[in-house]
């Protein structure tokens, strides 16, 4: 009785880590299945068919890839246009420059039904065919809030004193911002970037609306496949996708974690 | 004008306004080259202010800023020969102690930046720990590397914003006197900012003692304290006790004054022309207290006023009281602690100093201008 209640904060912590993390420990031990029909729902036997041959499924690989391409494209590009929106809202003031920032909001506020159904009417009145070109213009937009907000809120805690001493130490504007301001906000930066890429990597239902039958994100395609039966190689692309995530988060925190230590 | 050489810092009619307030008001100063000066002034003064500007990081509203020969007033604050030492220190969090005092060096394209960094760090003792990051470091540690990182490029003039506010009393007395061992040293200009009138008096060679934005003062630490041109520098720089005096005549280098029916002395030249209502002033050092009946003749001194302590505190160096004059008034005595006996609370005492201890300001100035401010910093320090 004791210990439970020593233990209680540990315990619901697992708890809650458990319920967090089963989802992706079921798609990680499924992606070892060799199921007996189409659907992958089944624990039959082990099996490395799906990891032998990961592109096995047709056009799961090409949806694959066009995600990836198109979530590189739509991160470079929102995360510096987002970067850019952050410093001047975060450092000028100029006309219009709340609205600007309740603009921003927008797109995270919108449901994305409402997003994608708009976007999609937009693309036909301009006679814009649907495509990749399309998938890329909308993931563009919704990522780019999300980079301005991560970025604003890092420049908002930056010491405005550091770039005058940058200045006082003959930094002219240019030099003191790659020398001083950038490498500080670097890290709200990767962050928005991270943001950035797997919210496109993970969109389904802006994507939907604004893509044609020839460029078929890996969403897209998991969900078509689905009604027709579940491959293994989407668990395990999901698996590596998780690895992937995993390893990236614990590397950031392992250099923040030693810049910490060497900065406090 | 005053007069000034090549090389010197000059401030002339210098004013800052944000909207209608006035942080900087009318500034006329001359800084000599090579000068430890201090700029003194309670907390909202427009130090600064005064500061920045001369850095180049603010723009005055009106006047100039000189260096030397040259107008500096529109020079970009990257390409003034003048550094700052922040009141936070305001070392870059991402860079190591050495890239932190080679920042300028770099900029400027010295080429053996690595060495003359070095060089700094020896100069404030800190070169055994180059590489550590700033987040490391303790405060003074920290403030001798904005020092370092300021020093190292030989400024003109080198701006220090209350360089040791944040330190604690002793690690502040240690490197007050460290500051002016390497200014002397390194023999530039030091603009040191600070609301410490101790501080200001045991390290500058000049003093200008600021309030509101205005000039009140400018002169060597002895000649602020024993000939202050204000109740406010009076009050602000150590303590004065005023006297409500007219000026009964004046007899060849003597003027007689009445304070409340006593008659005192005082040098005319302390006087202003033609001055009648006067504060007259005396530090609470320069009194003699002696108890009534126990010496044959009082103090001996010329001026003389009688009263009952009041009060009696005992602080090792000296013992403080206050004494109650007839008309209500209380003046402060400070008592070296020279073996001569103490008197308690209550005793009727006499109040002794020589005229020339005395000091006149013009009646129509507050009396108690820079008292509270003297008070709140010392108490805050
Ligand atoms: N950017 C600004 N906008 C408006 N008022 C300002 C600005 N900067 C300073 N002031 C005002 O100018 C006055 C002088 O400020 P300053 O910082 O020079 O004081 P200081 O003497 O350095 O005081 P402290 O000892 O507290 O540092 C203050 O009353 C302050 O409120
Ligand atoms: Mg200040």
């Amino acid at each position: 009785m004791r210990w439970i209640r020593a233990h209680l904060v540990a315990i619901a912590g697992l708890l809650v880590l458990s319920y967090m993390l089963l989802p992706n420990i079921v798609v990680i031990v499924f992606s070892f299945n060799k199921p007996k029909g189409n659907y992958n729902y089944e624990w039959q036997r082990f099996s490395l068919d799906a990891w032998t041959n990961p592109c096995g499924t047709p056009g799961i690989c090409d949806a694959l890839g066009l995600s990836l391409r198109v979530g590189f494209i739509a991160t470079l590009v929102s995360t510096i246009l987002g970067t850019m929106v952050a410093f001047a809202i975060g450092r000028y003031r100029f006309r219009g420059r709340s609205s600007t920032n309740l603009l921003i909001f927008l797109p995270m506020a919108t449901p994305e039904v409402v997003m994608g159904s708009s976007l999609l009417t937009l693309f036909i009145a301009m006679g814009i065919a649907p495509g990749t070109v399309t998938i890329l213009i909308a993931h563009i937009l919704f990522c780019l809030s999300f980079v301005v907000v991560t970025v604003k809120a890092r420049i908002a805690s930056l010491d405005p004193r550091l770039e005058q001493a940058a200045a006082d130490l003959f930094a002219n504007p240019f030099q003191a911002f790659i020398r001083v301001t950038l490498p500080l906000v670097a890290p709200g930066i990767a962050a928005g970037a991270l943001l950035a890429f797997s919210l496109s990597f993970d969109d389904y239902i802006i994507t939907n609306f604004n893509a044609s039958p020839s460029s078929v994100t890996f969403p897209m395609f998991v969900w078509g496949a689905s009604q027709r039966g579940t491959p293994v190689q989407i668990n395990v692309i999901g698996t590596v996708m998780f690895l992937a995530a995993l390893l990236l988060v614990a590397t950031g925190q392992l250099i923040s974690n030693r810049r910490a230590k060497t900065a406090a | 004008m005053t007069e000034w050489t090549s090389g010197d810092l000059r401030l002339t009619n210098v004013t800052k306004r944000y909207d209608t307030f006035t942080a900087v008001d009318q500034l006329d100063l001359v800084i000599p080259r090579g000068s430890f000066f201090a700029l003194l002034g309670p907390s909202g003064c427009g130090k600064t202010t005064t500061l920045r500007m001369v850095a180049g990081l603010d723009q005055p509203t009106i006047g100039q800023i000189w260096i030397g020969l040259k107008d500096i007033t529109e020079t970009k604050a990257y390409q003034r020969n003048v550094n700052t030492v922040f009141q936070n220190y305001a070392l870059f969090p991402h860079l190591s102690i050495i890239d932190n005092v080679a920042f300028g060096l770099r900029r400027r394209k010295v080429s053996d930046h690595k060495a003359k960094a070095m060089e700094a760090l020896e100069l404030v003792q800190l070169a055994h720990i180059a590489t550590k990051k700033p987040g490391q470091l303790s405060g003074g540690m920290q403030q001798r590397v904005a020092l370092a990182r300021a020093i190292v490029n030989r400024p003109d003039v080198l701006l220090l914003d209350e360089p040791l506010g944040a330190l604690d009393l002793k690690l502040r007395r240690q490197m007050q006197i460290e500051l002016k061992m390497i200014q002397s040293e390194v023999g530039i200009t030091f603009v040191h900012v600070t609301h410490d009138q101790e501080e200001a008096m045991t390290m500058a060679d000049t003093i200008a003692v600021m309030n509101a934005g205005r000039l009140e003062q400018v002169g060597d630490p002895a000649t602020l304290y024993e000939h202050p041109k204000s109740t406010f520098v009076a009050n602000f720089l150590g303590q004065s006790n005023l006297l409500e005096a007219t000026v009964k005549s004046r007899d060849g280098s003597i003027a007689e004054l009445d304070v409340h029916g006593v008659s005192l002395r005082l040098p005319v030249d302390r006087l202003e022309n033609g001055a009648s209502a006067v504060w007259l002033g005396v530090r609470p050092e320069k009194l003699r207290l002696v108890a009534n009946g126990s010496a044959p003749d009082g103090t001996g001194d010329s001026n003389r006023l009688t009263g009952v302590v009041t009060d009696a505190s005992f602080t090792g160096l000296a013992t403080n009281y206050l004494v109650r004059l007839p008309w209500g008034q209380e003046l402060m005595v400070v008592q070296q602690n020279d073996g001569t006996s103490r008197v308690a609370a209550g005793a009727q005492v006499t109040l002794g100093w020589a005229p020339e201890h005395g000091f006149a300001l013009d009646a129509k100035q507050d009396a108690h201008a820079g008292a509270q401010d003297q008070a709140d910093d010392s108490g805050a320090a």
